[in-house]
């Protein structure tokens, strides 16, 4: 029985080392997952790790540490390129969810609602990864998540830091969330849009992820290359933009409704994004 | 540092204070925070960030102690409620703030709204109203609809005056100081650390039948103290809340009939507790085909719930006047339509939880509770053991709304009590209170009316089905209330109305806030718009023109000759009504996508019991040192009983509030004074105040013989009356005191006039209805369905208001209810069990709210007074509902109006 919190890296992995250690930070989504008499008795805390809660930005682009919060990237100044993923930083759950809940966390849990998975897609974000046996190794978010609740994660594995190579200085980002109320909701559909525009305020690289319409939300990519050379006011996205797209009906909505409604959202988010 | 902490104990600051307690791996900060540091302060909601409640600061900042690993405050600074009302200028200043608005009501979530206020007042001096949503928008509130809580938080002007409290003063709560400081106890807040702890093993399954193992032998090697099953019920294993439908066990025996419903229950140390699966308990299920809905309920090959309730019908309602069918026949216009509604869970933010003991070999049983008194008597029930052998105490209530009006925790309490011999203590998680609690009935409700040429009121036909669930619960007062009720506060001269709860493994619905009559308002109110626009008559005229009015007799035939308020409530939204149409109309001109609509809605509600007996009792005594005690059994649950009675009993003896000590409820030491509900606590226990403080009155005016209207005044060990005449002085150490300690004491009750109902419903029901009507202002966002309300004004006819400050709390928070249950609240069992995927409205969700009071005085209301408690929300649904008809054109026909539901319904309109 044991709560580590070591503040070195290699101690971290000697500790994963052992089987059946939790891995924990910010709680946000470890304690709701509990079930009754279910009680993991070795943590390991990774919020004290050396660089963990640090957000640097150098040439090669982004780090974020495995322990950074939402409230650490509102609060950082970051490029315009990141303002999908700040606007989603406000709409996780709520600001105590945001004071605590991590970045890394949010993706590790690999919900089909996670709010920070579209911007960090629409980022080109990746994972890296460590454990004592293999050293580092750096994975796209895409292969990094695997399905619902499903990662590429191995047992003696932790997360250390999201990477989002530099974006071009002037691409833009939008972020869109529709949820039944406004705090403290799981996202219906979500949309996170990063654009470059030519000289001609004509798209000239465009990225759409949606969230919370696939079992891992997913970057819509035969769309992203037919919004080149189009004029962002003039977007209107069509039912096969969105055809890879395969929501499931829940209390939160049907189908037919996300596939819908994200068709807006998505023109919204673009809309956003050059705003 | 590598190593475990666990047998260390792990130092940080708490409130300034060092703090190091032994923490294992995974605790809860929240839970090291109320059971090893006594910081009751802090509350738990939901265990799972949903609701904010147990917000602390860490370093300054929010976060909710319920998701803290413990260990991670090592070394850093804590600080609670407590500690920043008691430490920072800040808190206090906000605290004096919270009472000036009125902005705690049952105050379970004061300290969630209060710390993350504290947070953000702290960066953020004077905020905008925005900075305050995003700020405390992680805390969720079931009573106040947030308003007061906004106005609090930027400092508005105080709306509470100092004055000495008579009738019609808004003074702050008189119990709201304990609130904003935290120190007031709910029913979790007060066993003492390390007791014994009761889990309930419940069904899994929605119908099943079960066979308990060796339960011993598990309890044995699990390290309990005892368990319970139906075995250890040794009075009836049967409870209920109307006489004749007792029909709901403490423990089901052999079969379970819905989702959640208890069969035994473990009592150990709460570390042996932790440690159970439930899954583990010896208990073979075999489930059952369910009866998931009226429809199967009904069906003739359907299995039967209960014994003698064929069709699995549990009972009917029905009132008839004049001639529905012929009146319809001839009718100039008819608009008819089909109209459905789902569960909708209480959600009060302080689960069902209680802590029980035996003392002096009776058993008392403190917890959180509606009807202490209809607890005694459910436990003498159970327990088969006399009611003189039972006390119960409640606890301060952190949110009822009807669902606390049933017993809960504690049977459970009580048994575990008697068997152990020792100090118990049972709180519900949030699964377990949402899957087992009672609910709102669904309806499903077909509705005809007609209208002559003149747009009078020409025929209608009202046919109401509702799942009462697994057990009667509170159903037969919904299939009876829906009938008097569907009218609508009109004049309607040929009407019939029937209703019936029907039974399914559903869980039990029972009360809350209106007993129906808010699905039926829905289904009137929505058909009265579409009347009137087949009649070409504008919607809000149309009502007026059918409104009672005085002298005009009811669907039941009671003719009340004062006191009917619905027109006045009806024009004093005229003026609103005609700008806010224009204001839309220019609004949708410049948008395509989102559009704005206007609604209106009215609704009524006789106050207190249908024809039934209702009575309260008021004790009040003056000790020999001038103490004046009023003891005041209506519960508080956070509508202000405990203000509203004192301002009557004050302003009835000539006193001030501030020189009335209260004793609360105390099955021991206070008189019944009923249930809080049916909107009957300011109206029946405002009465029985007002007697009981005339009664002493006389008294004192007696002694000294002056003048009626003599002035009194309470000082140490006398009172002084003064009129035309001069002063005189009454010495209260010259008289004896009784064995309460009283030198003076009265003891009035109250019961409200009411006549039985005959065979089609024709009677006198109530003695008094209040009415309302409100008006909303809705966008509707027509590509993705979402609506936002922008506005409500709500004009209410309370007879007097007895606190205007109270009277707005009560519409904010019906209004919020009401919103929540026209646009996102659907309970589905084994769906929608937390609050997360069971949404209530937040901070960002609920709109300014203005609120017009009409005081129509009631002959028999204390001072005029009427009930309110119910009313607020009746109208809301159906007036959202039709502005989001007037903005799209579209009428639901099936809430709640979640996005994807408007969405569906705008595209089949347009297809």
């Amino acid at each position: 029985m044991a709560y580590s919190q070591p503040s070195l890296l290699p101690d971290a992995l000697g500790i994963l080392k052992q089987a059946g250690v939790r891995i924990i930070a910010g709680g946000t989504d470890f304690y709701p997952a509990l079930k009754a008499g279910q009680h993991p008795e070795n943590l390991l805390d990774v919020t004290r790790i050396d660089g963990f809660s640090d957000i640097t930005q150098s040439e090669g682009g982004t780090r974020i540490g495995a322990a950074v919060t939402w409230s650490d990237v509102v609060r950082t100044d970051l490029p315009r390129a990141f303002d999908a993923l700040k606007q989603a930083a406000r709409e996780v759950g709520s600001l105590q969810i945001q004071n605590a809940g991590t970045v890394v966390g949010n993706i590790c849990n690999a919900s089909p609602a996670a709010d920070g998975v579209p911007p960090l897609l629409a980022l080109n974000a990746e994972v890296e990864l460590a454990s004592a046996a293999k050293g580092k190794r750096v994975l796209p978010l895409e292969a990094f998540i695997r399905g619902v609740r499903q990662t590429a994660l191995m047992d003696d594995e932790l997360v250390t830091a999201i990477i989002v190579p530099k974006p071009h200085a002037g691409m833009t980002s939008g972020f869109e969330k529709l949820g039944s109320r406004r705090y403290l909701v799981i996202s219906i559909a979500m949309t996170a849009a990063n654009v470059l525009l030519d000289a001609k305020g004509r798209i000239a690289e465009a990225r759409i992820a949606v969230g919370s319409c696939s079992a891992v939300a997913q970057r819509l990519t035969a769309l992203e290359a037919g919004l080149i050379g189009q004029d962002p006011a003039d977007v209107g996205i069509s039912p096969i933009d969105v055809a890879a797209l395969t929501p499931i009906d829940d209390v939160r909505g049907t189908s037919s409704y996300r596939l819908d409604a994200v068709r807006h959202q998505i023109q919204r988010a673009i809309h956003k994004a050059v705003s | 540092m590598n190593k475990a902490l666990s047998d260390t104990p792990t130092p940080f600051r708490l409130n300034g204070r060092e703090a190091a307690p032994m923490l294992f791996p995974g605790q809860r900060l929240s839970e090291v925070l109320r059971e090893g540091l006594g910081q009751r302060d802090v509350k738990i909601g939901c265990d799972a960030g949903d609701c904010g409640a147990c917000t602390v600061l860490i370093e300054g900042e929010p976060v909710c102690a319920c998701l803290t690993p413990a260990h991670q405050v090592a070394g850093r600074e804590v600080e609670t409620v407590q500690g920043l009302h008691a430490n920072d200028p800040v808190a206090a200043k906000l605290a004096q703030s919270f009472l000036d608005h009125g902005a705690a009501q049952c105050g379970i979530c004061t300290p969630g709204m209060m710390v993350s206020a504290v947070a953000l007042l702290r960066d953020v001096p004077e905020p905008t109203e925005a900075q305050v949503q995003d700020a405390l928008g992680g805390v969720l509130c079931r009573c106040t609809g947030y308003r007061k809580i906004i106005d609090a938080v930027m400092g508005a002007p105080s709306v509470a005056i100092a004055t000495a409290g008579k009738v019609g003063d808004a003074v702050q709560h008189l119990d709201g100081i304990e609130k904003v400081s935290a120190t007031v106890k709910y029913g979790d807040d007060i066993a003492p650390v390390g007791c014994l702890e009761i889990l309930v093993i419940r069904s899994p399954h929605a119908r099943a039948v079960f066979e308990i193992g060796d339960l011993e032998g598990f309890a044995q090697a699990a390290g309990l103290d005892a368990v319970l099953t139906a075995e250890d019920v040794k009075g009836q294993n049967n409870f209920g809340v109307i006489p004749g439908f007792e029909d709901q066990p403490v423990f089901a025996e052999r079969e379970t009939r819905f989702r959640g419903e208890a069969v035994a229950a473990l009592i150990g140390a709460r570390d042996v507790l932790r440690a159970i699966d439930p899954e583990m308990v010896p208990i073979t299920w075999t489930e059952l085909p369910a009866l998931q809905d009226m429809d199967a309920a009904e069906d003739q090959k359907a299995d039967q719930l209960h014994h003698g309730r064929e069709n699995n019908v549990m009972c009917t309602g029905f009132v008839t006047c004049g001639d529905p069918n012929a009146a319809l026949g001839r009718a100039h216009v008819i608009v008819e339509g089909r109209f459905e509604s789902g569960f909708v869970e209480h959600a009060y933010i302080e689960p069902e939880a209680g802590f029980a003991e035996v003392v002096n070999g009776r058993v008392e049983v403190h917890a959180c509770t509606q009807a202490p008194v209809m607890d005694l008597e459910g436990l003498e029930r159970v327990l088969g053991l006399d009611r003189s052998d039972i006390r119960v105490v409640p606890t301060a209530t952190g949110g009822g709304f009807g669902s606390k009006l049933d017993m809960s925790v504690q049977p459970y309490l009580a048994l575990a009590a008697l068997k152990t011999g020792k100090r118990v203590r049972l709180c519900y998680t949030r699964t377990e209170s949402m899957q087992c609690s009672t609910k709102r009935h669904p309806s499903d409700i077909t509705l005809r009316i007609g209208a002559d040429k003149t747009g009078n009121l020409c025929g209608f036909d009202f046919c109401g089905r509702f799942d009462t669930g697994a057990y009667a619960s509170w159903g037969p007062t919904v299939a009876n209330r829906v009938p008097v009720h569907a009218s609508g506060p009109y004049r309607v001269a040929d009407y019939i109305a029937q209703a019936k709860g029907v039974h399914t493994n559903n869980p039990p619905s029972g009360a809350f806030r209106g007993f129906g009559v808010p699905q039926a308002a829905i289904a009137q109110e929505c058909l009265f718009d579409d009347l009137a626009e087949k009649l070409g008559m504008d919607a809000l005229e149309f009502r007026v023109l059918n409104a009672l009015d005085n002298g005009v007799p009811t669907v039941c035939g009671q003719v009340f000759d004062q006191g009917v308020g619905i027109k006045a409530c009806l024009e004093a939204l005229r003026f609103a009504w005609t700008e806010e149409r224009a204001g839309v109309e220019a609004f949708n001109a410049q948008n395509d996508a989102v559009k704005r609509g206007v609604g209106i809605a009215s609704g009524w509600y006789g106050c207190g019991n249908t024809s039934l007996p209702n009575p309260s009792a008021i004790k009040c005594g003056i000790r020999a040192d001038g103490t004046v005690v009023l003891h005041q059994g209506a519960m508080d649950i956070g509508q202000g009983a405990n203000t509203v009675i004192t301002q009557i009993f004050a302003t009835a003896l000539g006193a001030e509030v501030g020189q009335i000590t209260l004793v609360g409820a105390d099955t021991d030491v206070t008189p019944d004074a009923g249930k809080t509900s049916a909107s009957r606590q300011t109206f029946v226990s405002g009465n029985a105040a007002r007697l009981s403080g005339e009664a002493l009155r006389a008294m004192i005016l007696e002694r000294l013989n002056v003048a009626e209207d003599a002035a009194l005044e309470f000082s140490a060990g006398e009172i002084q009356a003064t009129d035309a005449g001069g002063a005189r002085v009454l010495d209260l150490s010259a008289l004896e005191a009784d064995s309460d300690g009283y030198v003076l004491r009265a003891e009035e009750s109250y019961d409200p006039p009411t006549k039985p109902l005959d065979k089609n419903g024709q009677g006198h029901p109530y003695a008094q209805f209040g009415y309302a009507a409100h008006l909303a202002v809705v966008e509707v966002d027509t590509a993705l369905g979402t609506v936002t309300p922008v506005k409500f004004i709500a004009a209410h006819d309370v007879g007097q208001a007895i606190n205007p400050m109270l009277v707005e709390g009560q519409v904010h928070g019906g209004i919020a209810q009401g919103l929540g249950m026209a646009l996102m609240e659907e309970y589905i069992p084994g769906r929608t069990e937390n609050l997360h995927d069971y949404l209530i409205p937040t901070f960002g969700d609920i709109p300014p709210i203005e609120t017009i009071i009409i005081e129509e005085a009631d002959a028999h209301g204390p001072y005029g007074a009427k009930g309110l408690g119910e009313h607020v929300l009746i109208p809301t649904a159906p007036a959202i509902l039709n502005a989001i008809k007037h903005a799209t054109g579209v009428r639901l026909f099936k809430g709640p109006a979640i996005p994807s539901v408007v969405h569906a319904t705008l595209k089949k309109s347009v297809t």
